[in-house]
């Protein structure tokens, strides 16, 4: 009986953290809140001009009227600079009234305060049901297929788009009958040495087993110096952020009414790295941009 | 926060308000503006309705406008009906024959005041005065140019009218 109690105990909390992890991950796509949007836009603003001189180029691709599937390369790690960035000018271009959502790894959403912050803004923990929930909803929806293994890729391949040949976006678009719009951007490799993925030792803990984590990665980033797993985030240096809008593409039209998703893959991928190729190319020193 | 703005130029009242007028050329002399869209059955008068989008900083800002004002040849003013809240007012007065003094009020504010509220209000008056500059010179310019081809225009009607 005397050790019952603490088991008890234990055993509820256990039961509590599930719950709460399970709500949040179940969250709606009514969590998204425009006032906590708009009043967070002069923060954001301030942040994006200043610190990051943050340019977003050609919006417009984004179809005004009807949802779309917007594909982007994840960088960063954990402290994904270019997806606030993209929300920002998102908001300010379409305003904040029109629904947006993003899909986020299920830690993210799940973590207390800022999984609370992500999800006021549109952020989905990231599954198929989330993204055509949205999308039915008449939402465009921002994916990154990438994911923790592209976040984290070290910073000398900052430059390469590397979705890891995951093709659930394609999928996810024909399904929804929506096009895709690439977003590619550069700089967020920046914030950070990043030195490894750590896909090695993500595996020998088990890692990708319990949290659905394939990386455990090591950078330098301030404040720690050495940082394994960025699990709590780290300040990103004042890299300079270009993010760019591809224009849309209709895959049945371009592909036919039953397109190869490997065909499909290639061609987004080799887009979005030849667009990447010509960012790249305008920068003249790392940081600095 | 408010920022007002002028500049002369040579063209009686009527000349700059029928160029202010026409929504057509505010993609010519607006600096910074990458969209103005007519929203709506009228292109302009009141309550007619632009989307209108200006780059300031990091972000295209702007949303849907309002005419409220509409008084010929005098004063153009509008509301914003969503995205950022501002209010703007050409006002246009002829100081003398063929010199008119164009006024371009522009007053905005960022809602979720707290302290980002005021320090992006007042980062952002910097760049938004620049543009306004550049948005009256350009102005100045066109009308001007617009100006000299009424001139000529009626020149050649009146040797037209005297040679026959």
């Amino acid at each position: 009986m005397y050790y019952d109690e603490p088991q008890g105990m234990a055993a509820k909390a256990m039961g509590f953290v599930r719950k709460q992890v399970a709500n949040r991950l179940n969250g709606s796509l009514e969590d998204r809140d425009p006032d906590y949007l708009r009043e967070a836009l002069p923060w954001l603003w301030l942040l994006s001009t200043f610190y990051f001189r943050a340019e977003v180029r050609d919006l417009g691709n984004v179809p005004a009227d009807r949802p779309a599937l917007l594909v982007g390369n994840h960088s960063g790690g954990n402290v994904i600079v270019d997806t606030f960035i993209f929300s920002l000018a998102f908001s300010t271009y379409f305003g904040v009234e029109r629904p947006f959502h993003q899909l986020a790894h299920n830690l993210a959403v799940a973590w207390p305060v800022a999984g609370g912050m992500l999800r006021k803004s549109g952020t989905l923990s990231a599954s198929h049901e989330h993204a055509e929930e949205a999308l039915e909803a008449g939402a465009p929806v921002l994916v990154y297929p990438g994911g923790d293994w592209e976040t984290h890729r070290p910073s000398w391949e900052g430059n390469k788009v590397d979705f890891a040949g995951r093709k659930g976006f394609i999928r996810l678009a024909l399904d929804a009958g929506v096009p895709i719009v690439p977003v590619v951007s550069i700089g967020g490799q920046e914030t950070a040495l990043f030195l490894s993925r750590g896909a090695g030792l993500a595996k020998a803990l088990r890692l990708d087993k319990l949290l659905r984590l394939k990386v455990l990665p090591v950078s330098l980033a301030l404040p720690w110096g050495i940082n394994v797993g960025d699990f709590a985030g780290h300040l990103p240096l004042p890299a300079k952020i270009t993010i760019e809008v591809l224009p849309p593409i209709d895959l049945e039209r371009e592909f036919g009414p039953d397109p190869d998703v490997d065909e499909v893959y290639d061609h987004v991928t080799a887009l979005m790295q030849e667009a990447l190729d010509g960012l790249a190319a305008e920068r003249r020193l790392p940081v600095i941009g | 926060m408010r920022i007002d703005e002028s500049v002369q130029v040579a063209a009686p009242a009527e000349t700059v308000w029928r160029y202010l007028e026409d929504p057509e050329n505010y993609l010519h002399f607006m600096s910074g503006i990458t969209h103005w869209e007519v929203v709506g059955e009228h292109p302009n008068g009141l309550g007619a309705r632009y989307r209108i989008l200006v780059r300031v900083g990091a972000a295209e800002v702007g949303g849907l406008v309002e005419m409220v004002e509409w008084h010929e040849p005098f004063d153009i003013a509008w509301h914003s009906v969503s995205g950022v809240d501002h209010r703007g007012r050409w006002r246009i007065r002829e100081r003398r024959p063929g010199r008119t003094r164009i006024e371009y009020r522009f007053a905005y504010g960022v809602v979720g005041g707290g302290i980002a509220g005021l320090i992006t209000e007042v980062a952002a008056m910097l760049p938004v005065r620049r543009q306004m500059r550049r948005t009256l010179q350009q102005l100045k310019r066109q009308v001007e140019h617009e100006q000299r081809r009424l001139e000529a225009e009626l020149r050649r009607a009146t040797r037209g009218a005297v040679a026959s």
